[in-house]
C-alpha cells in the first residue's frame, strides 16, 4: 500500500513541478535577458485561469478554452509590458519590485471585482475524465497525466526553441550579455517584447491546466510565484535547463516532504511529536534546499554562461 | 549624501550656496516635528475620549520602528531584504510562545526575542550575504516564507489560524502594558531611542562603511573593509530591531498570527521605506504613518482599497523614488 501511495505522490510531484516549470521558465528568462525582476508574473498564471473560467462558461469546450485563453493571456502580457513593465527594464531592482508589487495588489483586487471572491473552477474534457488504476483501489486521473505529458513535450518545444532557432539563440546571447546583444544591432526591445510576451502565455497556460485541479481564486498565483523563485534560484538564472531540473525538484521534494515527513519522523521520535515536528520540517525543506545550493554555488546550479 | 550625517553644514557650506543647512536642519526638525505630534496623540485622545485614535498611532510606530530598522539596510547599505517581516512575526511568536507556557517576565522574554531575532539573521544573513543583487532579494524572500510556512504549521500554537494570548508581558509580576496610554507612551519611547540608536549607527565609522559598500562595495572592499561582515553586522542589528517591534505587536494585538510575516507584510515595510524616503531613518517613520493612514481611509472609502492603493505605488516606483522626505528635501533646495 505505500509503494501506491508512493507512486502517486511521485506523480504529484512531478505535475506540481512541470507547473512551476511553465512559470518558472517565463520568469527565467524575463530575469535573464532583461535583468527585470517580475513579482507581477505568478498574476499571470491566475489571470490565465479566470479567462479559462470565462471562456468555458461561453464555449463549454476545454479545447477550444485553452485556445482562446491562450490568446487572450498573450495579449494582456503584452499589455502590460506596453503600459508598465517597459518603464521599468532600466530603473533598479527596488523599484521594479515595488512596481509589480503593487501591480499584484491591483489585480489580485480587480479580479474579485470582475469574478467575485469565491473560488470558481472548470471541467476537465471529457476524453480525459477517466483514472488509470495503478494498483487495486489506487486511481490516477487521466488528466493529471495529461498535464505530466503535456508539460513535458512543452518543455520540449521550449529547449528547441532556445538552442536551436535564431531567436533561441539571440535569447541565450542576452541572459549573457544583453548590452553587448543590443550594441552588435540586434533590436533587443523587440526581443523583450517575444521574451516577456512568450513567458506570460507559458504561465497562463500552466494556470490553464491547473484550473481543473486546483480551484480558482484570487491570489492564488502568489504561492506558485514564490515556488518559482525558489526554482529560478536554484536553476540559475537565465537557463531553462536549469529551471526545468530545479522545477521537478522542488516539486517532488515538497509533495514527497509533505506526504512523508511524519511518517519519517516516527522512527526517532514518539507520534505526538512527530506530528508536531513532522509538517514543520516539511514545509521548509524546499528553502533549506535552495540555502544548501546557493551556499556551495551561489549562481545557482546552472548559470547562464557568462554570468557564473 | 542625503542625511545629516555627511551633510555637515560648515564644510559644505561653501559648495552648496546655503542649501544644506536646510536640509540639515530639516533632518533635526522632522524627527522632532514627529515626536511632539505622537507626544500629542495620548492627551489629544484622552480629550476626545477617543480609544481608537490611541490604538491606531500605537500601530503606527511599531511599524516604524520595523521600517526604520529596515531603511538601516535598505536605505544605506542597499541590501533590499524582502523577507524583514520574518523577524516582526519572530519576535511576536517568541513572545506569544512563551507567554502560552506562563513565561511573560519581560526580563525573561526580551532577552529571548533578541537574541532569537539575533540568531535568526546571523543564520539566514550569513547564507543571504553570499550572494547579490536579485538573488539576494530572493533568498531573503525565500527565508520570510521558510519562517512564515513554519508558523502555519506549528498546530500547537494556532498554526494557519493564529494564537490569541492571555496574557502580556509583566514586568517583576505588575503586567505593564496593560493601560493602553501607558503602552502608547512606552512604545513612543522604544521608538525614540531606536531612532537614536540608528542616527548614531549611521553617524558612526560602522555606518561610514556601510553606507561606503552601497556605493561601491568593491572600492570598499579595496580599501581592506571585510565588506561581508560589515553587512552581516548591520543586518542583524536590523533583524534585532525588527523582532523588537514583533514584539511590541504581539503585547499590542493580543494575538500572533502567520499573517504578520507573510511576504506580503515585507513588501508593506518596503513601501513604507520607499514612500517614506529611503536613507533619512525619519523618513521610513513617515512611510508608516502615510502607508497605515491611506490603508485607512481608501478602506472607509471602498473595499477595494488596493484597487487605488497598487496604481499609487506603481507611480511612487516610477516617479518618487525620494518618496515624501525628497520631496521635502526637494521644495527646501527650490
Amino acid at each position: 500500500m505505500n509503494t501506491a501511495l508512493l507512486l502517486i505522490q511521485t506523480l504529484n510531484g512531478l505535475q506540481l513541478g512541470i507547473l512551476l516549470f511553465l512559470i518558472a521558465a517565463g520568469l527565467t528568462l524575463v530575469f535573464g535577458v532583461m535583468d527585470f525582476i517580475n513579482l507581477a508574473h505568478g498574476v499571470q498564471y491566475m489571470i490565465g485561469a479566470y479567462f479559462a473560467v470565462t471562456f468555458y462558461t461561453l464555449t463549454g469546450n476545454f479545447f477550444l478554452t485553452t485556445i482562446l485563453a491562450l490568446g487572450a493571456a498573450l495579449v494582456f502580457g503584452l499589455v502590460l509590458e506596453f503600459l508598465i513593465f517597459r518603464h521599468l527594464y532600466d530603473k533598479d531592482h527596488l523599484q521594479q519590485v515595488l512596481a509589480t508589487f503593487g501591480l499584484i495588489l491591483f489585480l489580485n483586487e480587480a479580479v474579485k471585482v470582475v469574478w467575485g471572491a469565491a473560488p470558481l473552477s472548470y471541467d476537465a474534457p471529457e476524453i480525459l475524465s477517466g483514472s488509470i488504476v495503478l494498483m487495486p483501489g489506487f486511481l490516477y486521473s487521466h488528466y493529471r497525466i495529461a498535464i505530466i505529458v503535456v508539460g513535458l513535450l512543452v518543455a520540449l518545444l521550449l529547449w528547441y526553441l532556445v538552442a536551436r532557432t535564431r531567436y533561441g539563440m539571440l535569447v541565450r546571447a542576452g541572459a549573457s550579455n544583453a548590452p553587448m546583444v543590443s550594441a552588435l544591432g540586434v533590436n533587443i526591445r523587440q526581443l523583450f517584447m517575444i521574451v516577456f510576451g512568450f513567458g506570460a502565455m507559458l504561465a497562463g497556460f500552466a494556470g490553464i491546466m491547473a484550473g481543473p485541479i486546483f480551484s480558482v481564486e484570487p491570489g492564488m498565483g502568489d504561492n506558485l510565484l514564490i515556488l518559482a523563485f525558489v526554482v529560478i534560484v536554484i536553476g540559475g538564472i537565465g537557463s531553462i535547463k536549469g529551471a526545468f531540473i530545479a522545477a521537478l525538484l522542488i516539486g517532488l521534494v515538497d509533495t514527497l516532504g509533505r506526504s512523508f515527513a511524519r511518517d519519517i519522523f516516527r522512527f526517532f521520535l514518539d507520534p505526538s511529536a512527530a506530528n508536531e515536528v513532522g509538517p514543520a520540517v516539511a514545509s521548509m525543506l524546499i528553502y533549506v534546499l535552495m540555502a544548501v545550493v546557493l551556499f556551495f554555488r551561489p549562481a545557482g546550479l546552472f548559470p547562464a554562461e557568462g554570468r557564473g | 549624501m542625503t542625511d545629516i550625517a555627511d551633510s555637515q553644514p560648515v564644510k559644505n557650506a561653501g559648495k552648496t550656496e546655503g542649501r544644506v543647512p536646510w536640509i540639515a536642519r530639516l533632518d533635526l526638525a522632522a524627527p522632532l516635528v514627529l515626536l511632539i505630534l505622537f507626544a500629542l496623540v495620548p492627551a489629544y485622545a484622552a480629550a476626545a475620549d477617543d480609544g481608537f485614535i490611541l490604538s491606531f498611532v500605537t500601530r503606527i510606530m511599531i511599524l516604524a520602528i520595523a521600517a526604520i530598522s529596515l531603511d538601516l539596510i535598505l536605505g544605506y547599505g542597499a541590501l533590499v531584504s524582502f523577507g524583514h517581516a520574518a523577524f516582526m512575526g519572530l519576535g511576536a511568536y517568541v513572545m506569544g510562545i512563551a507567554a502560552s507556557h506562563g513565561m511573560t517576565e519581560l526580563w525573561l522574554v526580551l532577552p529571548l526575542v533578541l537574541g532569537i531575532s539575533a540568531l535568526f539573521a546571523a543564520v539566514t544573513g550569513a547564507i543571504s550575504l553570499r550572494t547579490k543583487g536579485v538573488y539576494f532579494i530572493m533568498i531573503t524572500l525565500a527565508f520570510g516564507q521558510m519562517t512564515f510556512f513554519t508558523a502555519t504549521s506549528l498546530s500547537g500554537y494556532g498554526g494557519d489560524d493564529g494564537m490569541t494570548l492571555w496574557d502580556t508581558t509583566t514586568m517583576f509580576g505588575v503586567e505593564i502594558f496593560g493601560n493602553d496610554t501607558v503602552f502608547y507612551l512606552v512604545v513612543l519611547a522604544v521608538l525614540v531611542g531606536v531612532y537614536l540608536l540608528c542616527r548614531a549607527l549611521v553617524a558612526s565609522r560602522f555606518g561610514r562603511v556601510i553606507r561606503g559598500t552601497m556605493e561601491n562595495r568593491e572600492r570598499m572592499a579595496a580599501l581592506g573593509f571585510d565588506v561581508f561582515r560589515f553587512q552581516l553586522v548591520a543586518y542583524i542589528i536590523a533583524g534585532m530591531i525588527a523582532g523588537l517591534s514583533g514584539f511590541l505587536l504581539a503585547n499590542h494585538t493580543e494575538f500572533v498570527s502567520p499573517a504578520y510575516m507573510s511576504w506580503q507584510r515585507s513588501g508593506e515595510l518596503i513601501i513604507m521605506v520607499v514612500l517614506g524616503g529611503m536613507g533619512t531613518l525619519w523618513g521610513a517613520v513617515i512611510g508608516a504613518i502615510a502607508f497605515l493612514t491611506l490603508e485607512e481611509v481608501l478602506s472607509y472609502v471602498t473595499r477595494h482599497w488596493k484597487m487605488i492603493f497598487g496604481p499609487l505605488i506603481i507611480l511612487v516606483a516610477l516617479y518618487a523614488q525620494g518618496g515624501i522626505a525628497g520631496f521635502l528635501k526637494g521644495r527646501g533646495r527650490g
